[in-house]
Order: C-alpha cells, then structure tokens, then sequence
C-alpha cells in the first residue's frame, strides 16, 4: 500500500462508525414511533388516555423501570447479565422504609445514598463473584437472585412497612411535581441522560462495548476488562438500589416481595429498546425507551379495556419481534460493512 | 471465552497423569468428580435434616418432599439435554402453566382427560418446537427468544382460561397423581420421573444422539463441519424440552386437582437451579443426568429440612440454594487459583498442558 492509502482507512473507519451510529438512531426512533403509533391509536379508541393525569401515570410507571434498565444495559453490553436486580430492588426498598420508618428525622439524601450504598454492595459481589471467581454471570446473578431474596425474607420476617409510618417528605417524592412533571420521572430522565451519555462518550463507556463485543480483542488491546466489568455490576447495582428507594418512596408500603420478578421485565425492556443480550450493541437510551414503551402497552391495554390477560402475551410477542428485528439489521449492516471493506480492500 | 473454567462437571481425561501423586491434584480429581461431592452433600444434608427432625427420614416425608419436587425435577431432565448443547429454555414453567390452562378449557368443553392429554403433550412440543425454530431457524440467541416466549406463553394461558380455576376433575384421575405406587411410599409421580430419567439418561449417555448434544455444546462449529444436523437435534431438543414441561403442567394440574393459569411460577429458574448444580456447564458440552439427579435429591433433602425443623426459617431454603448453586461453580475456580498462585510462588514451572 501507498502513503496516500493512510488516510482512506481512517475515512472508511468513521464511514462505519457513521453507518453504525446511524443504525443506532433508527433502532431508537423506531421505539419511538411504535410508542408514539401506540399512544395514538389508544388516544383515538379512548380520548381520556393523553389527559393528564393518565400520561402522568404512564410516565411515573415506566420511570423505575427506565433507571432498572439503564443499569442492565451497562451489563448486558458487556456480555454479562444481571438476574439479581428486582431482588436487589426489594432489599433497598425495605431497607429504605425501615430506615424511614424507624428513624424520621434522617435527612432524605442520606437514605437516597445508603440506598444506592446497599445495591452497589450488592452489585460488588455479583461483579467480584463474575471477575475474579470466573463464574458466568448468568449462574452468579441466577444464585444471588435467590440469596438477596432470601436476605430480605430473612430480614423482614413477615413484616411490612406501611406508608403511615414513612414521612410525608419522602413520601411526596412519588407524587409531588416540578412544573407538571413528577419528580420521580425527573430523577429518572436526569439518571438516564448521564449514564447513557457515560455509556456513549466516556472511555470507561466505551470499553464496555469493546469488552461485549470482543472480549479478547479488547483485553489485547489494553482494556482492564475486568475492571470495567465489575464497575458495570456496581453501577447496576447501585441503579436497583435507586430504584429500590424510588419503589419505596411511590408505593409506600414494602414487603420483602418488592421487585419480584423484575430481573425478566427489566431484560425484556433492554432488549426491546435495541440492546443485544449477547454484548456490544445497544444504549442505556434505547433501553428506557423500551421501559417506557412496555408500561405504555400495559397501560393502553387496560385503557382500551382488552383483557390484561393480553398483556403478557404481548409483550413476549413485542420482545420476539424486537429481536427477530434486530437480527435481520444486524445481517443487513454486517453485509454492508463487508461490502465497503471489499471495496476498499479492491 | 472462559469455558474452560467451569468444570464442575468430569473432567474428560485431562493430561494431568504425571502429577497424580501431589495434594492439590488430589483435591482436583476430588473436585472433578462432581457427583461424589454431590452425594457428599447429600449425605451432610441428611444426616443434618434428621438431626433437626426426627421426621426427616421417615417414608412419609420421603412422599411429600418429593412430591413438591416432581414438576421441576421433570422439566430439570430435559432441560438438561438443552442445556449441554449450549442453549437454554426459560419458557418451560410458561409451557407448564399452558398445558394446565388447555387442560382446564378443553375439559370444561366436556372432552374426556384420556384425550385431553395428548393433545396437552402436543400443544407443549409445539411450544417447544416454536422456540426451536426461532433459535435454529432465524438465528436468534435463545436466551432472549426464551425470555420472550416465557411472557407469551404465560400469557396464553391466561387468555385461554383467565384468572379462574377449575377443580372439578375426575377424582380417578387425580388419585393417580397424587397417590403413590403399588403400596409403597414411592409417589407415582416419582416413578414417572424415574422412567423419564432412565429415558434420558439413555439417550444422553448411550445413543449417537446424545453424544452429538455433547460435541454440539462443546463445540458448535466442528458439529457442524463433521456432518452433525446440528439445527435439527436442536429443534429436536427444544420440542421435547416443550413436551417435558406440558407433561410436567399435567402432572401438577392433577396433583392439586386445580388448574389456573398462574401455576408454577418461577419454576424455570429452580430448574435451572438444579441442572447446573448437578454439573452441566451452562457454557455446554458438559454434565451428566446422574448428577442433576443428585442435585435434584440434594435441594428437596435441603428444602424439606428446613421445612420441618422447627428454629429455621423457611427463607434459608432460597440463600442456601442461591449459594449453593454460585459456590458449585465458584469452588473449583477458587481451588485452581489456590493452585495456580502456590505453584507460582514455590517456582514450579505451572506446565501447562493442552488445556481441554
């Protein structure tokens, strides 16, 4: 090869990462227009479904999930997974509304921090457990599925903390707005913005998906892979002790079943919103917007009053769909990249 | 990528000849031979449970601990085969509650159960086999196809009968499920999974087919080089993961002679649970149906334990599972680490052989 051919490579390079970035934004502006095509033919059959305080529901709905799910994709990209997170979710939430409960005065940044302190711990284990043990995640998070449940069985002992023992204060935080818009959905669109633009643009972000997308060829190129992978698992962690916090703080009253079976729902909203389960593709964006497109399915069923029995049965359909369509994308760009690197070989 | 780093599975034949003589290799063959450590646990287990209880081992609770096993320990048999061609199935406890909910419906349209049933086993072959395609035929990884066909599959059910339940089935026919067989303690459900597992067991382990699970698991691609059908044998699992699992929904619809569309959930993950505790590695192309049985054994001897002594809570049953099923993978890891760093530090050349 000639001088001259240095710079095509370089083109070519940013060309696909053009090409990829571009595919990204579809992905996530289909979720978009299928949410906004749902919201409106549901607005048609039932006008009282864009009022207020039914788009005020809807947003509050998905915005646990958004954060849950914000913190599985920066699992997921890296090829692992995180099973654990709705009963990362129930320990964080009972401890939130014991804590409250019993101490009132506790200032409510404190118990948002210990919270989030609790499911990083949480989140440590799971990525120590995955790095440093070589055990596959699914099996770790699969085992601490069950031991974080049976911890906060254990803990709460048949117990219940009731919302009449929880201070107005914290309690607002569910219900309260800021210009019409709830706080709980601010928290959550203000969680989401930064770890997905972390994802995107910081170096850290970036390794994750060198790391899910090529393992070896990440570690040869001088990524602490694991490293970046237990910050993932912390990073999750501390987002379900979030959102454990904000599940205590919008329902009040917690038992030690908070959150179960949330692992699936949180993993079904990732994957619907464009991230792939087997590592390197997908953003934290797509991710809440696929949260918020399930609780809007959820939520115009009941509207349109379908049976919610129906419920489930679409939402595996939407999640078969999502992938089946991510698959054919997936083999569309892949015999694109192919094409301009045989054009630029030739 | 870290495939061989899970072995709590045999280890097939490691050159590893040389060195029999040292402790640490002592402590791998031990180790290796997954199934003695499992029979090991067990025997703690029970002699634990019947510290707590002298109830433990009595033939009665031999019948009623394994009865509440049956449905997971059916399913955990062919999850199995799924599992060592490197596939999983999380839709099974979906296709369970679906076989119930069909059986409900078709008998409350005045079907006998004689034909009831077969058409039950066929619906959750079908289940399994539209799961197969989606993974063999489109390409797509079954863990997500799973995970969605679990939502659709539950969902079904509770479109085909609601939030209703049915009981009135016929009590000839509950008796069977719940009785036991011939006199002994022995439940009848048990003696269906002992002619599954005997099944499987043979298939697995003795016939040309199971062999081509292992070297799909182990290696898909050479599989496939080496003439294998590989997208047929495991079409060919999923639809019998999906028989497995509507046979296991009969069998629960009859035991408790109620049908209702929210019927075992979270089963999947027990049985999952339970496979790779027995040793099948969840990366394939390892485990045995002996050691899943074993496992099986060990989490009913730990749950009845606990469930009839009187000073432990309930709860531990999940944290002692949950660790369980991490240390299982986690312990020879930790051990070969241990190794790895003694051998370094005392200046033994580590020789690495070919690694399996």
């Amino acid at each position: 090869m000639s001088v001259e051919a240095a710079s095509p490579p370089g083109a070519e390079g940013a060309r696909a990462r053009r090409l990829t970035e571009w595919v990204f934004r579809v992905r996530e502006l289909g979720i978009v227009v299928a949410f906004a095509l749902l919201v409106a033919v549901t607005a048609i059959l039932e006008p009282r479904f864009i009022e207020t305080d039914s788009l005020r529901n809807l947003a509050l709905n998905a915005s646990i999930f958004a954060i849950l799910a914000a913190g599985q994709t920066l699992v997921l990209v890296t090829r692992n997974v995180d099973l654990s997170v709705g009963s990362v979710l129930g320990l964080s939430a009972y401890f939130a509304g014991d804590l409250l409960s019993k101490n009132a005065g506790l200032p409510l940044p404190l118990v948002f921090l210990l919270g989030i302190a609790l499911g990083a711990a949480c989140g440590l284990i799971n990525g120590i457990l995955v790095t440093w043990g070589q055990v596959p995640a699914l099996v770790v998070t699969l085992g601490t599925l069950y031991v974080f449940r049976g911890l906060a069985f254990l803990w709460t002992d048949g117990t219940q903390v009731n919302a009449e023992t929880l201070p107005d204060s914290f309690l607002n935080l569910g219900t309260d707005s800021i210009v019409g818009v709830p706080i709980l959905v601010i928290m959550a669109l203000v969680v989401v913005a930064v770890v997905g633009q972390w994802l995107r643009d910081f170096r850290a972000g970036r390794e994750l998906y060198a790391i899910g997308s090529n393992p070896e060829g990440a570690r040869l190129a001088g990524v602490r892979s694991e490293r970046r992978v237990l910050t993932a698992f912390v990073l999750a962690g501390a987002l379900a002790g979030l959102g454990g916090v904000l599940f205590t703080a919008r329902f009040g009253t917690v038992d030690a079943t908070a959150g179960v079976g949330y692992e699936l729902t949180v993993i079904a909203a990732a994957v619907v919103g464009g991230v792939a389960i087997f590592g390197g593709t997908g953003s934290v964006y797509g991710a809440a917007l696929g949260a918020l497109l399930l609780g809007t399915i959820t939520s115009s069923l009941i509207v349109l009053r379908v049976e919610a029995f129906w419920q489930q049965a679409a939402i595996g359909a939407l999640l078969l769909l999502a992938i089946g369509f991510d698959r054919l994308v997936g083999l569309r760009v892949d015999a694109a990249l192919r094409r301009r690197s045989a054009r630029r070989a030739g | 990528m870290q495939a061989e780093t899970q072995t709590p599975a045999e280890s097939p034949a490691l050159p590893e000849t040389g060195r029999r003589g040292r402790p640490a290799d002592r402590l791998r063959a031990s180790l290796g031979r997954w199934e003695a450590l499992l029979v090991g646990l067990i025997v703690v287990t029970f002699v634990a449970g019947q510290g707590l209880s002298t109830e433990f081992l009595t033939a009665d609770s031999f019948t009623t601990g394994s009865l509440d096993f049956s449905e997971v320990a059916l399913m955990a048999l062919a999850l199995t085969l799924v599992i060592i061609a490197a596939e999983i199935d999380l839709s099974v406890a979906s296709v369970l509650a679906l076989s119930s909910a069909l059986m409900a419906d078709l008998w409350n349209r005045g079907l006998p159960l004689e034909f009831i049933m077969p058409i039950c086993l066929v619906a959750g072959a079908l289940c399994g086999a539209f799961n197969g395609v989606l993974v063999t035929r489109l390409g797509l990884p079954s863990l997500a196809v799973t995970i969605g066909t679990l939502a659709l599959f539950r969902g079904i059910a509770f479109v085909v009968i609601g939030d209703e339940s049915v009981t009135d089935f016929p009590v000839t026919w509950t008796d069977r499920a719940f009785g036991n067989f011939a006199g002994t303690f022995v439940p009848n459900t048990m003696v269906l999974f002992a002619l599954l597992a005997v099944a499987f067991g043979v298939l697995l382990h003795a016939t040309p087919f199971g062999r081509s699970i292992y070297a799909i698991g182990a290696n898909e691609e050479a599989s496939y080089f080496s003439g294998l059908r590989v997208k047929r044998i495991k079409l060919i699992l999923f639809t019998l993961s999906g028989a497995v699992a509507a046979l296991a929904g009969i069998v629960i619809t009859l035991r408790n002679s109620t049908a209702a569309a929210n019927v075992g959930q979270g089963f999947e993950l027990t049985a999952i649970t339970a496979v790779l505790l027995g040793g099948v590695s969840i990366f394939g192309g390892r485990g045995t149906i002996a050691g899943v049985i074993l496992a099986l054994l060990l989490l009913g001897g730990i749950q009845k334990a606990v469930l009839l002594s009187e000073n432990i809570s309930s709860y531990w049953i999940q944290i002692v599972t949950g660790a369980l099923l991490v240390g299982s993978v986690l312990g020879p890891n930790v051990a070969r680490r241990v190794r790895e760093t003694r051998r370094r530090s005392t200046g033994h050349h580590p020789e690495e052989g070919p690694k399996s």
